[in-house]
């Protein structure tokens, strides 16, 4: 599975070398730099989407060398059709948050540029690690440019937030490292994750390592009760940081639950499911019953993100493939679409220099193309059919229905409170009566934020409408999870596979040959 | 005792530097002050031409002096390790004592004397003469503790260091005649010899390894030994203070397992137990006493204790793998672990002596408030050796960490991994706290007083040996580790 051409590789370290970079050019061309070197990034991941076999469920582009000797530790890489949506969203959204925070960064804005460069390179390295040691390195390298990135540009209540979300992050990962190791001396001395993902490990030690890993992977989704370092972290960062933590850090947690708890634990994964849909169906609710209470658009966004975040967990834990694909396509929807709200609250914010919903009402007005991106945005969140999100909601709770119709019943509550939240947010901010003091501020987007947000309205809409590129990317790999968490099930839920249309056909569903690789 | 001229060029790197440490007195009060300088770099010298000694005898195997000392690859990794920490405290010291005021030649020669003490202290196997290296050291560190004269913190650390290490030795050398009296010897190939097969049953061996414990316990500042450290660390010249954090440290914890290794290995099960209780105590209140320290040298002082705890998780697993003979992995782990902690601790120590407010030194951790502000690079390297004491990737630190929890995971006690984990979660926070208040609060006004980075070009060395060995090791530690496991296998 080695590609000639180090793709991969290419892919983390260009930003990471870019974080260097800006150090040493122009203090006017720092934003420019920084935006080149997301673009180059993204330039380079695009290619993966075409010259990826869908028909495979195999690691591709892989890479392999040896990193430590003793114990085996590889610096290995690889991507599957569920690494592919979310490395490409990474690289994605990136240049916009580049972009959105041209003007409204100040201060230190090379560092500001070097820390978003270092997480784009560790979320991309989070997602294409094959090796478990690399991958925790990944996955906790990013905690300190993130809290630097809350802790030095963020708002008023900032140093809070900061370490909040850095203490949270950190006490849920340790348990992580502990769990690594001891697979390793359970798996066959191995840190490699296909391997260890073929193990065979006793139905106690399952569970102490579900809950270690759960512990890791729940804080950062994040479920309920973890989920409270969230709206904290999310109002207080600054726009391109809020969108980061949205879009990408929180399907960090929902990759890890459907990489590593659903393949390695499959038996504890199974007796845990009850507890997993329960606090998914809680989170769902809660959080959109927490939306509707707030005066702060980016506490609402944050709260939309906890019910988003359970549609996710709700469908990787129904064990069937519209359940799992609709939450892999939740998990890219739910980074676009609230990634652009974030985008949409940085931009009101930087001209009225407020959050407050009763300071930013009536915008159509003086604000006619926001008001437009705004809606569409909203329309998308809320689930409305033609848009991203209405694909992955949809298959969750189909996937779900199968599973248990009262827990179905309970999500789709999610999906009209999001109506009620989400639609009022919207009356207010798009229409009524601007304030007479922040109408001189109000001037419509620019070209620049038009840039920034257009991609991601093509998006809301190409994936709303054509999902199948997607789908068939991601079904092989998809369907090797489900085979190896419930060998008994061979075929998907017939009636389900009736139900959707959205699915294509079940090519072969027969569980794949393990394959067990050696290096 | 037979003796042969052999002996004495085995042992040539000691005898190089104890003699430049005479050299260092005898040209002290002679020199004229302007030319003080030069003892600095004669000390230099002498330590780059050990240091290539030592690594030619590293693949060697010789004992000397009748079995007193041996040169080993084991003894040889430790004395590595020493001539660099050493190296880097004459370079700092070099600009610090000037900043101080503190002109005193005999400086360099009493860091001589007690590398050579902890040189004898790695190298000897034999009771009395780690005895004799373990004085050496720390009547050296008495003296140097005490060097700030006009100021009664100063002397106060050297005071209480001199009556808590006076105590210590006694019991160390209690323990060393009690184990004589139970085993009838001093050697440690002979001790094993006589322990093996013998439990704790009989209470003279029982006493004699409580004592031994509790006498490098001390020596190690490990809870609840530990009450020296925060007053000597604060009170003494931070050069010091950094030479002590890391050098005698790690010559402890090297003489410290040669004795529970090869001399009382047949005892693991035992003292394993006992370093377990140690360990736990010492990672809790090492980590939970540096969450409310002003001071930093207080905090760094907390923090080095709680880090002996993370090393002592490698001593305990190793007394629990291994069927009958000591885990080496374990034991390699724990040198891998403060060859790491010497760069960073040794890092942090070094921006602490480098921060100046009005003529004092700025130690407060108000006192970094703003320093990104007005000192980007020295507050970025500040950053990383924080982050790496807290153990984040892709730092040294986490290296570090992974070895050690890793042997632990071995030894079928993840649950011990849990706990040292979650108080190095703890940890985070107090590391975290000098990162927010250099990045995330704004300078004040600059005044006379107000606090200010010095730098020398030596300062300059120092800074950045630290910062390579915490980010190289970070993302390649294979030779270190590659070499702390060759070193291991020679440890009988």
């Amino acid at each position: 599975m080695t590609s000639s051409f180090p793709w991969l590789t290419l892919l983390i370290f260009l930003p990471l070398a870019g974080a260097v970079a800006v150090f040493f050019v122009k203090e006017t061309s720092v934003r420019l730099t920084a935006l080149g070197i997301t673009v180059a990034d993204l330039l380079i991941s695009l290619p993966l989407w075409w010259l990826f076999d869908a028909s495979s469920g195999q690691m591709q582009f892989g890479e392999l060398a040896v990193w430590i000797t003793a114990p085996p530790i590889h610096y290995r890489l690889g991507i599957d059709g569920i690494s592919l949506p979310l490395v490409l969203m990474t690289t994605v959204l990136m240049p916009l948050c580049v972009l959105i925070s041209w003007q409204s960064v100040e201060t230190r804005i090379r560092s500001f540029m070097a820390m978003l460069l270092i997480m784009e390179g560790t979320m991309l390295g989070v997602f294409v690690a094959l090796d478990f040691v690399l991958f925790y390195v990944f996955w906790e390298a990013m905690l300190i440019p993130m809290y630097l990135l809350i802790g030095v540009w963020g708002g008023p209540n900032r140093l809070y937030a900061a370490i909040k979300f850095f203490l949270y992050t950190l006490a849920g990962s340790v348990l992580l490292l502990v769990a690594i190791l001891v697979l390793y001396f359970q798996g066959g001395h191995t840190f490699d994750i296909l391997q260890l993902s073929q193990g065979a490990y006793a139905t106690s030690l399952q569970m102490w390592l579900f809950l270690a890993f759960f512990a890791a992977f729940a804080v950062k989704v994040p479920m309920f009760p973890f989920h409270t370092w969230l709206p904290d972290a999310h109002v207080e960062a600054p726009t391109a940081g809020s969108v980061i933590l949205a879009s990408v850090l929180l399907k960090m947690g929902t990759y890890g639950f459907l990489r590593f708890s659903l393949p390695m634990l499959p038996e504890a994964s199974r007796a845990f499911t009850p507890l997993m849909a329960t606090l998914s169906i809680v989170a769902i609710i809660y959080g959109a019953y927490m939306a509707l209470a707030q005066a702060d658009l980016k506490k609402l966004i944050a709260y939309s993100s906890v019910s988003h975040m359970g549609f996710v967990t709700l469908g990787l834990f129904t064990f069937n493939i519209q359940g799992i694909e609709g939450a892999v396509m939740q998990m890219v929807n739910h980074g676009i679409t609230t990634g652009a709200l974030f985008l949409c609250v940085g931009v009101i914010y930087e001209r009225t220099h407020s959050r407050q919903i009763a300071d930013n009402v009536g915008l159509t007005k003086p604000m006619p193309r926001y008001a437009t991106l705004l809606v569409i945005f909203a329309l998308s969140s809320l689930g409305l059919p033609g848009t991203n999100s209405f694909v992955g909601e949809f298959m969750v709770l189909v996937g779900t229905f199968v599973w248990s119709k009262i827990a179905t019943a309970l999500a789709s509550l999610g999906i009209i409170l999001a109506a009620v939240y989400i639609l009022w947010m919207v009356q207010r901010v798009a229409f009524g009566v601007p304030s007479p003091h922040f109408l001189p501020k109000l001037r419509d987007v620019n070209q620049r934020e038009m840039v920034t947000l257009v991609p991601l309205v093509v998006l809301v809409f190409w994936i709303g409408l054509f999902p199948n590129p997607m789908l068939t990317r991601m079904h092989a790999s998809v369907e090797k999870v489900i085979a190896r968490a419930f060998p008994s099930i061979s075929e998907p839920i017939t009636a389900a596979s009736q139900l959707d249309q959205l699915t294509p056909p079940a090519k072969g569903a027969a569980p794949i040959a393990g394959e067990v690789r050696q290096p | 005792m037979t003796f042969s001229a052999g002996d004495l060029f085995l042992i040539l790197p000691e005898l190089l530097v104890t003699a430049a440490a005479c050299v260092v007195f005898a040209l002290d009060p002679v020199l004229h002050s302007s030319k003080k300088d030069g003892l600095a770099w004669l000390s230099l010298g002498t330590l780059a031409v050990c240091m290539g000694l030592t690594a030619s005898q590293m693949s060697h195997a010789a004992s000397a002096f009748g079995g007193l000392v041996v040169i080993d690859a084991y003894g040889c990794f430790w004395k590595l390790l020493l001539y660099f920490v050493t190296g880097l405290t004459v370079l700092l010291s070099y600009s610090y004592l000037k900043e101080e005021r503190l002109y005193f030649g005999e400086y360099y020669g009493f860091v001589l004397l007690a590398l050579s003490g902890m040189m004898v202290m790695v190298s000897a196997v034999d009771l009395l003469t780690i005895y004799l290296g373990t004085e050496l050291m720390s009547l050296s560190l008495y003296v140097m503790a005490g060097l700030k004269r006009s100021e009664p913190r100063s002397l106060e650390a050297s005071a209480k260091y001199f009556v808590l290490g006076a105590f210590s030795s006694g019991i160390l050398l209690y323990g060393i005649s009690l184990l004589y009296g139970a085993t009838g010897s001093t050697r440690l190939p002979a001790i094993a010899a006589a322990v093996s097969g013998r439990s704790l049953d009989d209470p003279l061996l029982l006493f004699a390894t409580i004592l031994l414990a509790v006498g490098f316990s001390f020596k190690l500042a490990v809870v609840p030994f530990h009450m020296w450290t925060p007053d000597v660390y604060q009170g003494a010249p931070t050069s010091v203070t950094a030479f002590m954090a890391v050098a005698s440290k790690a010559a402890s914890f090297g003489a410290f397992l040669r004795v529970f290794v090869e001399g009382l290995g047949g005892l693991k099960a035992n003292w394993s137990a006992i370093f377990l209780l140690l360990c736990i105590a010492t990672l809790v209140l090492g980590n939970v006493v540096a969450l409310v320290q002003t001071n930093i040298k207080r905090m760094l002082a907390y923090s080095s204790i709680a880090h002996a705890g993370y090393a002592l998780i490698g001593v305990v697993a190793a007394g629990r793998l291994g069927g009958s003979a000591v885990s080496s992995n374990g034991i390699a782990s724990v040198l891998l672990y403060l060859a790491l902690y010497a760069f960073m601790t040794f890092g942090a120590f070094a921006i602490v002596a480098m921060l100046r407010k009005g003529g004092i030194e700025g130690e407060e951790i108000e006192d970094f408030t703003g320093l990104a502000k007005r000192h980007p690079l020295a507050a970025l390297l500040m950053m990383i050796f924080m982050v790496s004491l807290a153990g984040i990737p892709p730092t040294a630190g986490f290296i570090g960490k992974f070895y050690v929890f890793m042997s632990a995971v071995e030894a079928g006690m993840a649950w011990l991994a849990v706990v040292a984990l979650i108080f190095a979660a703890v940890s985070a926070y107090y590391y975290l706290r000098l990162v927010m208040v250099m990045y995330m609060r704004e300078p004040g006004e600059v005044t006379a007083t107000s606090p200010r980075l010095v730098m020398s070009p030596s300062l300059s060395i120092v800074l950045a040996c630290a910062v390579a060995g915490v980010v190289i090791f970070g993302f390649y530690p294979n030779p270190l580790v590659n070499l702390a496991t060759q070193a291991v296998l020679t440890l009988k």
